[in-house]
């Protein structure tokens, strides 16, 4: 410091000498920790935002979630009745579980239109949306209505135990060619 | 004051506003002249949003259609009449409907919900108009592009908060509306499950973007319209789009007058 003054006072016009960093050289000087410190200060100030903004965005998705699981158990196949659409799961697991000649197929009830939920009418042997009248055989292929596609199937298994395993969280569509593949359907 | 005769009326006046109640709160004299007019609006938090002069033309019905002034208007009313509703409104699965139904048929002045749903469209409307004003005017041309923005933005929100509140009364009609609306976020880029891109976004095997952590899952609080959603509407649709769409107001508001001030040619 004095020797910045003393050079300023007797040069006049001479520019400001850079002062020298107090103490021993290698020593911790009021410089360097400012040089460290400043940008760690700003680092961690900026992830502390970030990783606040991160959990804030994180408490919309609960762990626990109060609403039916994706997978479920449905009981034995001689529950089932050949040549039946079975309705008993459809309110709280939203599936219909189909069984025809050769085995079982498990068709999610949310109409590929937009998503509204389908009627399963046996008397005229059709599933049919209320929303804007979409109509699906039994199949699932869809034949009247602005839906676009035919409903999409759940995984359909056999569990260790002998019962039918259902997960709607594995999709087949028929427009994929996915009905061909082992899971969409259940031999009997 | 002085100079004029003193009349019954004066003298009252006079003792009025000579009290350190009526000068605490009103700093300046009445306004009886251009000068304190002028005053009255520039001390006043309510009335200093409005500029203290405006062009003739602002105040001709043919050139504004009173439309942006309605649309706030009707804002306010939505604000009154929604906050009454909260008194009696539960926004659970097993209350919501029957809440509805009460204010309509057990509450005093059953109208009140009427009210609002009226004002909710009426709103939405005038917005539209506003807008359509707007733009045959021509008055989104620079120095005003940067507030048609904030317009578009309250459209936006204007139509949220119409959408929000379709589902609180919790019948079938606001529940596969809501059911139909909300699937458009299946769809969203990279943050939709059935969106263009969201397949791209995994860690190993495991699929990032499933129906359980989509964007539409962070707007109904699960997988399909449920208790989750409803609350989740609720709020949205009580406090948080209102505070948005406040605050976006005064800045619309404000600008009106720094960009040249209400519909007239610059």
């Amino acid at each position: 410091m004095t020797d910045a003054k003393v050079d300023a006072s007797s040069g006049g016009a001479a520019p400001p000498t850079t002062p020298v960093p107090s103490g021993k050289p290698g020593a911790f000087s009021r410089r360097t920790f400012m040089r460290w410190s400043i940008p760690t200060g700003w680092t961690a100030f900026t992830a502390a935002c970030v990783s606040g903004l991160v959990a804030t965005g994180r408490f919309m998705f609960p762990n626990v979630l109060f609403e039916p699981p994706q997978s479920f158990k449905a009981g034995r196949p001689d529950e089932y009745n050949v040549g039946e659409v079975d309705t008993r799961w459809v309110d709280s697991y939203g599936v219909w579980i189909v069984r025809d000649q050769t085995g079982f197929y498990a068709l999610i009830a949310t109409c590929t239109h937009l998503g509204c939920t389908p009627n399963w009418l046996a008397t005229e042997n059709k599933f049919k949306c209320p929303c804007h009248g979409s109509g699906f055989y039994r199949t699932g292929v869809n034949f009247e209505g602005p839906a676009p596609r035919p409903l999409e199937r759940a995984r359909i298994v056999l569990a260790d135990d002998g019962q039918i395993l259902i997960d709607k969280s594995v999709k087949y569509q028929q427009e994929k060619g996915d009905w061909e593949k082992p899971g969409s359907f259940l031999r009997a | 004051m002085a100079t004029t005769p003193k009349t019954l009326i004066g003298r009252a006046q006079e003792l009025v506003t000579s009290t350190q109640v009526w000068k605490s709160v009103f700093r300046n004299r009445l306004p009886d002249d251009r000068r304190s007019r002028a005053l009255v609006v520039l001390s006043n938090v309510f009335l200093h949003l409005h500029p203290v002069r405006i062009h003739k033309s602002g105040i001709r019905v043919k050139f504004t259609w009173c439309m942006g002034g309605l649309t706030f208007f009707f804002f306010l009313v939505l604000t009154f009449t929604g906050l009454l509703l909260m008194f009696y409104y539960r926004p659970t699965v097993a209350y919501a409907y029957m809440d509805i139904v009460d204010l309509a048929e057990q509450v005093p002045l059953g109208i009140m919900r009427e009210l609002h749903r009226w004002s909710g469209h009426a709103m939405v409307i005038t917005v539209w108009l506003h807008m359509l004003r707007v733009f045959l005017t021509g008055s989104y041309k620079p120095p005003r592009e940067f507030n048609w923005s904030v317009g578009v933005l309250l459209l936006v929100l204007t139509l949220l908060l119409s959408f929000t509140g379709y589902l609180l009364p919790w019948d079938q009609l606001a529940i596969w509306a809501i059911t139909v609306g909300s699937n458009m976020a299946r769809a969203t880029p990279l943050l939709g499950h059935e969106g263009p891109g969201s397949a791209l976004l995994t860690l190993g095997d495991v699929p990032l973007i499933t129906s359980g952590s989509d964007a539409r899952f962070a707007l109904l609080g699960g997988r399909f319209v449920g208790e989750g959603a409803l609350l989740r509407f609720y709020v949205l649709h009580c406090v948080g789009i209102p505070l948005v769409a406040a605050i976006l107001m005064a800045v619309h508001f404000w600008r009106v007058r720094k960009d040249g001030g209400i519909s007239r040619p610059l």
